[in-house]
């Protein structure tokens, strides 16, 4: 903005461009406004759960299919996972890349684990008879739980493909962009879990 | 299909030769003739392409494109194309329903006329009205605010291709299996049971072309609130600009719930979940309740981008800064916030009670204030003016006239109990067409008459120009007049047949003024035709119109960077400023410029994304599992590209801005 | 290595205003990790021992908790606050904040009004239509 052409006569007239290149990087800006666009997706999932709920056409009820002790051990799961990727930040802020790969794998490996319980809790269900299929609180329970494991799903793979990168090119620019949109895709999915487990079970217990 | 072995189900799922059309009925007569003349002229495009040796052209400059004008001259192209397609649907129902009386049961079978009316929805908003927007934002709206491209120049290539491959699975239906019957919005029950792939193409269609739209939304977002050249605050921003991302916005907090509406709907069809059907719990209203809220915004998300293109051709051929500026971008904000609160009142007849119904009622009439200040600010610019009633003028004052109509009705609809008796009447039918003609499609040909020059050079020719608007507009009142004295008649609508010969007189009328928008958008043609062929003719400079924002600083057609110095802005009207302050166009100085590369990835996604809706569709498995695993394939694969820029020297940018060609030194090299 | 990662990193601060430079610190994720902890075990623990008798009450308790709780992820875990990329993260929070209110909270206002008028079975209708 300094630079600029045409101070060559005494009454310069007005500056119209200037020489910088201006740089603008908008990914991460542009990575949240897509998280917030994933929340209209979670928020029409979860107002049909809220809408069907209690629609259990005769079948199953939620206090009868819901399993409280695992889903605790699955949250804290997904809590941990949140402040290890935590972790793995501040060790990539102090460019420990190898620190920060070993905070990374204990995160996904605790993601892992959270979706392999959702598999067994679901396994477990369809076994009993409470199929999707069978009323319309388990389509919403089936659909919005699984979405939100599907997510996670896709936040492991991203997460080895990021570690795959990180390894062969270092912490670049690039590098470090993505992993911070990861991160907020991590947390962002331990957010959505807390109106999970809050709503879906604690909640469809209860009502 | 009975007979054949399994592994040719497999193979092709629910395929056969069943589902082509090939029997000898008029239905099917009418899909040969299409079909031959969709082949014929396919062939023709390319065996043209291949004799003149332009594969590797399109293939460099266009199809791998991440420019946004290129990008943007696409959309506009695909929007064309699409807007034949669905204009023939549209007058076949007029056809259809001008001579079915009586003992007459017209030429169309109620299966082929209920593919019509849905495909005639569907495509008109979808791959019509959102590409026209999309494409006109796309070229427009980064070299207003000075800026160089859009935020994500891949990801806007891979929004077109997505939007490709849902028109490719929307056309594909015409001549492999049906389409959907069950109205542009899908309603269940009706597309929960309706059996065959009309439903499934129309659900994969969307969701890919959604997707693309979603993608588009938060890029432009982006590139609004990030690349704005240095000095535009938001209260400089141009009209358009500011219309733009209210749009963009809005995409984003509502194409997810689209997808997510259809995503529950394939899910009841294709798992046997129960959602939105009759039985063990489902809910009918809840789809029509969450599609509805996609789908009311949806609405203001096609209108809002052509209220900023009205603002700028009022201000530019009146001479005269927008009056209102401010209001106009608080109108715009509240139209963008209240359009998020009425969506009931597409259902006001569904028993939501008395309470609801007045809320609803009550945000719906509240939503004309802002697009009232709206329409007044436009006359106020006007006033005093020295109005220039050049062919993007035209267009404007039939939108003033004729939206203003349909906003009226639209208020009369709002009221909940006029809404008992006109719900799912032609004359709702008439309505929005009225503001979707009046409104959007009359936008849009003001906008291309307004830009073309930008983007080519030369100006659109005026005389076919004023021909398409005067057809246009007299067609559609004589089109529309009378679907209104119907529906206020009682006369509901996507009826194939009627059996009252007192009615037929207006149908005739309606069809008579389909005809005459056929002529308009022939008028069209032969303006672009016309234009092209004498293209020197009428050439003109990179002002044309005397326009006041900053596209109309840099050449037409602008180089690949735009500009080659970042503007830097004062004042609203910032081309306005720069050309009362004496502005020179730098002559030296330049610097080698970095630009984003081409990208073959959005092309391989998009026709990936077509077999996976392809492969779902018909129940080929293996087919969709497999472009599945290949877009993740594919999409990883391009992660792994980290050189994603290429620099263009400074002597081609010396050469461009000396001699007004694009002629790059390293063009053989680096293609 | 070590050296293109260093001078990768220091290429991208200048322009970049972003959210990212907020990386957290260790003291902000462990608060973050025992305020969610306590948040999630409270609303289990009402739940699981069936503390309150009075179920609408339970409900409310396990969703102001929930509230909480995304608040201290919000900025904890996600640093959200009004300074990143010009406060422009909170607006859109905000916007979609609202919106997704409206969604959830319309769709059920909508769709309990519709099930109480619509519905044969429900207490509503039959009041109504109580020997008419």
């Amino acid at each position: 903005m300094n630079t600029t052409v045409a101070d060559m006569h005494p009454p310069a007239p007005p500056v119209f461009y200037t020489r910088e290149e201006v740089h603008h990087n908008g990914t991460l800006l542009g990575f949240w406004i897509y998280l917030m666009s994933d929340l209209f997706i979670f928020a029409s999932l979860f107002a049909c759960n809220a809408v069907l709920g209690t629609n259990y056409a005769g079948g199953p009820t939620a206090s009868e299919v819901f399993d409280l002790p695992g889903l605790a051990i699955n949250t804290a799961l997904l809590l941990v996972s949140s402040v290890t990727f935590g972790f793995a930040m501040l060790e990539m802020a102090r460019q420990r890349k190898r620190a920060m790969l070993i905070w990374l794998a204990v995160s996904g490996l605790l993601a892992a684990a959270f979706v392999g319980l959702e598999i067994h809790e679901f396994a477990t269900m369809i076994a009993e008879g409470a199929t999707p299929e069978r009323s319309a609180f388990l389509s919403s329970f089936f659909t919005l739980v699984g979405t939100h494991g599907l997510h996670v799903t896709v936040g492991v793979i991203w997460l080895i493909v990021l570690m795959v990168q990180l390894g062969q090119f270092g912490l670049t620019e690039a590098n470090i962009r993505r992993l911070r949109c990861l991160s907020m895709f991590w947390h962002f999915l331990d957010l959505v879990w807390v109106g999970v487990f809050s709503y879906v079970y604690l909640v469809g217990v209860l009502r | 299909m009975d007979h054949r072995s399994e592994i040719w189900n497999f193979l092709l799922g629910n395929l056969s030769l069943k589902v082509l059309p090939l029997h000898n009925t008029l239905e099917d007569r009418i899909l040969q003739v299409t079909f031959a003349v969709v082949a014929i002229s396919g062939l023709a495009i390319f065996g043209w392409v291949t004799v003149k040796r332009r594969w590797g052209y399109l293939w460099r400059e266009w199809f791998t494109t991440v420019d946004h004008k290129k990008l943007g001259i696409m959309y506009m192209i695909l929007a064309t194309v699409m807007l034949l397609r669905g204009f023939t649907d549209a007058i076949m129902m007029r056809i259809q329903q001008a001579t079915a009386f009586g003992a007459n049961m017209g030429y169309l079978p109620p299966t082929h006329y209920d593919q019509i009316f849905t495909a005639h929805g569907a495509i008109m908003i979808f791959f019509v009205a959102m590409a026209y927007i999309v494409g006109l934002m796309n070229y427009v709206m980064p070299t207003q605010i000075g800026a160089r491209d859009v935020a994500f120049p891949f990801l806007n290539n891979l929004s077109f291709w997505l939007t490709v491959s849902g028109v490719m699975l929307f056309m594909t239906s015409l001549f492999v299996g049906s389409f959907s019957r069950a109205g542009w919005l899908g309603y269940p029950p009706v597309s929960e049971y309706q059996l065959g792939s009309g439903v499934d193409y129309y659900i994969w269609g969307l969701q890919l072309s959604g997707l693309g739209t979603l993608l588009t939304g938060i890029n432009f977002v982006v590139t609004i609130l990030k690349m704005r050249a240095p000095g535009m605050s938001l209260m400089k921003m141009p009209m358009f600009t500011w219309t733009s991302l209210c749009t963009s916005g809005l995409i984003v907090v509502t194409f997810p719930i689209l997808t997510a509406a259809l995503f529950l709907l394939s899910l009841d069809r294709y798992v046997g979940t129960h959602f939105f059907t009759n039985d063990l719990g489902g809910n009918v209203m809840m789809y029509i309740n969450l599609i509805w809220i996609w789908g009311h915004p949806e609405v203001y998300i096609l209108i809002l981008p052509l209220f900023g293109v009205f603002s700028e051709i009022v201000a530019t051929f009146s001479g005269k800064r927008l009056f209102g500026y401010s209001s106009m971008v608080y109108a715009t904000v509240s139209i963008m916030i209240l359009s998020y609160l009425v969506w009931l009142h597409h259902f006001f007849t569904m028993g939501s009670g008395p309470d609801v119904n007045s809320f609803f009622a009550l945000t719906t009439m509240m939503i004309s204030i802002p697009t009232g200040v709206k329409i007044f600010n436009w006359l106020f610019t006007m006033y005093r003016g020295r109005v220039r009633f050049d062919v993007p003028m035209l267009w404007t004052m039939g939108f003033l006239f004729t939206f203003t109509i349909g906003g009226m009705t639209g208020v009369m609809l709002s009221v909940a109990p006029a809404d008992f008796l006109l719900h799912n009447s032609l004359f709702l039918v008439a309505h929005f067409h009225n503001v979707i003609i009046g409104g959007v499609v009359f936008g849009v040909f003001a906008g291309i008459n307004y830009w073309f020059p930008k983007a080519f050079g030369f100006q659109l020719d005026p005389f076919w120009g004023k021909a398409s608007f005067w057809f246009w507009q007299i067609g559609f009142w004589v089109a529309f007049g009378p679907l209104y004295v119907l529906g206020l008649m009682g006369v509901t609508r996507r009826l194939s047949h009627f059996e009252d010969p007192s009615l037929q007189i207006w149908f005739v009328i309606a069809a008579f003024g389909a005809f005459l928008i056929l002529l308009g958008i022939l008028s069209f043609l032969m303006q672009l035709y016309v234009s092209i062929r004498h293209r020197e003719r009428y050439a003109v400079g990179h002002d044309p119109w005397g326009g006041r924002t900053l596209e109309w600083s840099t050449s037409s057609p602008p180089p690949p960077y735009n500009f080659a110095f970042t503007p830097v802005v004062r004042e609203r009207d910032a081309w306005t400023d720069m050309k009362e302050h004496g502005y020179v166009r730098p002559r030296d100085g330049f610097q080698p410029i970095h630009m984003p590369k081409n990208s073959a990835t959005g092309v391989w996604i998009g026709l990936l994304g077509f077999a996976f809706g392809f492969g779902m569709t018909w129940y080929i498995w293996w087919l969709a599992v497999a472009s599945f695993v290949g877009i993740v394939a594919v999409a990883i694969g391009h992660t792994f590209n980290y050189h994603r820029e290429e620099t263009i020297p400074a002597e081609d940018v010396k050469q461009f801005e000396h001699t007004g060609n694009w002629k790059p030194a390293g063009e053989g090299a680096s293609a | 290595m070590s050296q293109t990662t260093h001078s990768g990193s220091m290429h991208g601060g200048a322009h970049d205003a972003g959210m990212g430079e907020d990386h957290g610190s260790l003291r902000g994720y462990l608060t973050g990790f025992v305020l969610a902890a306590i948040l999630t075990v409270i609303p289990f623990w009402l739940v699981m021992g069936h503390v309150i008798a009075s179920k609408p009450l339970a409900i409310l308790l396990v969703l102001a908790l929930a509230a909480v709780q995304i608040v201290v992820h919000m900025i904890y875990f996600l640093h959200l606050n009004t300074k990143s990329e010009h406060g422009w993260n909170m607006l859109a929070f905000i916007f979609a904040l609202v919106l997704v209110v409206i969604v959830l909270g319309a769709s059920l206002w909508v769709m309990y009004n519709e099930n109480a008028n619509m519905m044969p079975m429900s207490p509503i209708y039959q009041q109504y239509h109580k020997g008419g």
